[in-house]
């Protein structure tokens, strides 16, 4: 055989035809198909097993960094791969129903808030687990979020909320202090705007500072979304109050900008230095601090938080746990298990706690003791949240239908309204209408 | 030999079957033909027609995630009904979707009928220009969404950058400037939020329309042209009585194509506004994953999903018969 014959055999196939071709693709379709239905999946070889984790990425990076590395250190005691996968927590929620619907995915995935109550049919029950990590000396509002009918869906984790942060070279530059009631706020906020440095506050669509804002005026008011037994009760003169005060806020005090904010602009805008004062977790301040630390920038000396004012009703903080939360189809359960036994030892936590240096607080009342605390005085009105903090639901049942409001932002809209020029019984008379919707 | 003998025989007495060329049934091509549609159709059932199918059941349903649900009738699509979000959505799609569709089809006739001109690097503009439809929209959408930002949008400083040049006319769109500089609250206003998401619909979707529209004038044959100019037709009567004419059959498949995936467009006011500022820019397909999804009624969020089929279902049925009435033509 010539060289190019030769060739030409081993380049050039005779045509498959119709029939071979049919015959070999079936022939491998009903291969597969037959590995899938024996092995229940693809047919990979060595399964290795796996602990898949699907949180927040947090606003402070080092967080997520010591998450990562305490996953993998609990891996290598366990003998599992442990994969952290970190996600903005908007998105939380809609990953939780494709997972819950489709019974496959993460096997923990940290819900925040009382998502537990949305996605309680796919979480088992974590009984053991709450006491072993506080019981009752939980939080009660972060307890609620978890309790689902007498189960507990989840394990907190840890809880977030926010203060004010204030810059206050310019509170000295408007010969102002740090307010201690929404009245003294507006005097301060009028101020610091006409010095050209307003308050900022979003009232967009994002899970945190919006809601944290919303819920916690209308509460100091007076006013609720719904009563003790979960009936409608928007409609009153406390959040009518409460509507009126924040359009004059917004205008005279407010960067008004706030209405297309998310979670992550107010920080752009204060370290950016186009506000004075805004409420947030202390990702600001953390920020500010490192920069400071690397580069001798005197701008975080002048940062100091404090706490929501005091309204006709008091003082009021939202307060949301991250709670780690088992999934029903997971099939490496005991490891999970042992997963959140592992974050919750005394020196694992406690390296968390400090690396988020006053963002995040433990679940359980004895972290106010912690001398981070008194490290750094700025920090202190974070330790005192917990105290305040309600959750979204109050003073109605923490149930799956205030999560649904939540979700729908209606508080946050119903200001977002007032403050574009609506009237507050057009805006109060749809805010009403909408919760009827769901608390019907 | 006889020919009696030999007398054909009578065509009742043959056996037909016999005498036919044995062809194996694989070769068939009653056979072969649905074997090979199978696939797709397969991948049609699973992925289109079940899912569709489920949808229909879950809005009658009262489902939740993780809960089965039980029949409740029409009451998803009252619930709709009493919600003021679901009618703003409602108005949000259609004007969204008309005004996208308008200014996607003029610009991008107007592109097409410039690059349809030989000039030089007329090649790679056709290339370039179909950039923003390539890139993933999430991605070009996070551009814009930087571009938007309420405090360091990029428009907002060009804009200060021209005021600064006592252009006075730039006092007609913001009344009052903020510390001495002038500001849209590109996002956070519900006009200008609607704006920028028609904006980046209409930046994202005109190449496809340039393009498709392009590849319809090239078919138009250069006599009809020197016909019509020989007749004394001007520019605008050459395009108006021969182009549009001519490619009007793909400019009906272009609109009605863009009407359907604008109308369920998500993507881009998920990474834009989240339907904010309060709902002014809720479309159906944000709502109904906001309803879904976020808040786990699922059952209620198909119900809202499944207000777009009526529209998209007439908008299909009428070019259908409009291409079968061009087809017999």
């Amino acid at each position: 055989m010539d060289k190019q014959t030769e060739t030409t055999k081993v380049a050039w196939q005779p045509g498959m035809s119709r029939r071979e071709f049919i015959k070999t693709t079936s022939g491998l379709a009903v291969a597969a198909g037959a590995g899938w239905g024996m092995f229940g999946q693809a047919p990979a070889f060595a399964q290795e097993r796996e602990l898949h984790i699907l949180e927040w990425s947090s606003f402070v990076k080092p967080a997520d960094v010591e998450t990562d590395r305490q996953a993998a250190e609990f891996g290598k005691q366990e003998g599992i791969k442990v994969r952290v996968e970190h996600i903005n927590a908007n998105d939380l929620n809609a990953r939780a129903t494709a997972a819950v619907e489709s019974g496959a995915g993460p096997d923990l995935i940290r819900l925040l808030g009382n998502q537990p109550h949305v996605y309680a049919k796919g979480l088992i029950d974590h009984g053991d687990l709450i006491q072993e990590v506080g019981g009752e000396t939980i939080w009660p509002s972060l307890r609620d979020g978890v309790n689902v009918n007498g189960v507990y869906r989840g394990v907190p984790y840890f809880f977030g909320g926010g203060a004010y942060v204030y810059r206050r070279d310019l509170f000295d530059e408007a010969k102002v202090g740090p307010p201690q009631t929404w009245d003294q706020f507006m005097d301060v906020g009028k101020k610091v705007k006409d010095l050209g440095y307003p308050i900022g506050q979003s009232l967009g669509h994002s899970f945190g500072d919006p809601p944290g804002f919303c819920y916690t005026l209308l509460w100091s008011f007076g006013g609720s979304l719904i009563d003790k037994n979960a009936k409608v009760s928007i409609d009153s003169q406390a959040t009518r109050d409460s509507i009126k005060y924040l359009a004059e806020f917004w205008k005279s005090a407010c960067d008004e900008s706030g209405l297309a904010w998310d979670d992550t602009s107010n920080n752009r805008a204060f370290l950016g230095e186009t506000i004075s004062c805004t409420l947030n977790g202390a990702s600001i301040y953390f920020v500010a601090k490192q920069n400071w630390e690397k580069k001798q920038d005197p701008f975080v000396k002048q940062l100091d938080h404090f706490l929501s004012p005091e309204g006709p009703a008091g003082r009021f903080h939202t307060i949301s746990g991250q709670n780690s939360c088992i999934m029903t189809h997971s099939k490496v359960q005991s490891a999970a298990k042992n997963y959140i036994r592992f974050i919750h030892k005394e020196e694992n936590f406690e390296k968390f706690f400090v690396i988020n240096n006053g963002y995040i607080i433990g679940v359980v009342p004895k972290w106010r003791e912690h001398d981070l605390w008194s490290r750094d005085p700025a920090l202190t009105p974070y330790r005192d949240l917990g105290t305040y903090g309600q959750h979204i639901g109050y003073p109605g049942p923490y149930d799956r239908r205030s999560q649904e409001v939540f979700a729908k932002y209606i508080i946050v809209d119903l200001y977002a309204r007032a403050v574009k020029g609506e009237s507050p019984d057009s805006v109060i008379k749809w805010a009403e209408s909408e919760l009827k919707n769901i608390y019907s | 030999m006889n020919p009696t003998s030999t007398t054909t025989p009578n065509v009742s007495e043959l056996d037909l079957d016999a005498m036919k060329p044995r062809v194996p049934w694989l070769e068939r091509e009653g056979v072969l033909g649905y074997l090979l549609l199978a696939p797709a159709l397969i991948l049609i059932v699973i992925f289109m027609a079940y899912p569709f199918g489920l949808g229909i059941w879950f809005s009658f349903t009262d489902k939740l995630v993780g809960d089965p649900g039980k029949f409740v009738g029409l009451d998803n699509f009252l619930k709709n009904f009493r919600s003021q979000i679901f009618w703003q959505s409602a108005w949000n799609t259609l004007f969204f979707t008309a005004m996208a569709t308008i200014f996607k089809t003029i610009l991008g006739m107007w592109l097409a009928v410039i690059l349809n001109r030989k000039f030089k690097f007329s090649r790679f503009t056709r290339a370039a220009i179909l950039l923003p439809f390539i890139v993933p929209t999430v991605l070009s959408t996070l551009a814009w969404l930087w571009m938007f930002d309420a405090t360091f949008s990029v428009f907002n400083w060009i804009l200060n950058w021209f005021w600064k040049l006592d252009i006075s006319i730039f006092d007609l769109v913001i009344k009052a400037p903020y510390r001495g500089r002038l500001r849209i609250n590109w996002l956070g206003d519900p006009g200008w939020a609607m704006f920028s998401i028609i904006l980046v619909n209409v930046w994202r979707g005109v190449p496809f329309f340039a393009i498709t529209f392009l590849a319809g004038l090239q078919t138009v044959p250069q006599d009809m042209y020197d016909a019509g100019a020989i007749d004394g037709a001007n520019g605008w009567q050459r395009f108006w009585n021969i182009t549009l004419p001519m490619i009007k059959p793909i400019a009906v498949v272009v609109v009605v194509f863009s009407i359907v995936v604008t109308f369920a467009d998500f993507q881009l006011v998920y990474v834009l506004t989240r339907g904010g500022p309060h709902n002014s820019t809720h479309l159906f397909a944000t709502l109904a994953f906001q309803v879904s999804m976020q808040s786990g009624n699922l059952g209620e969020g198909a119900s809202i999903a499944l207000f777009m089929l009526p529209f998209l279902a007439v908008l299909i049925l009428w070019q259908l018969l409009y291409l079968r009435k061009e087809e017999s033509a």
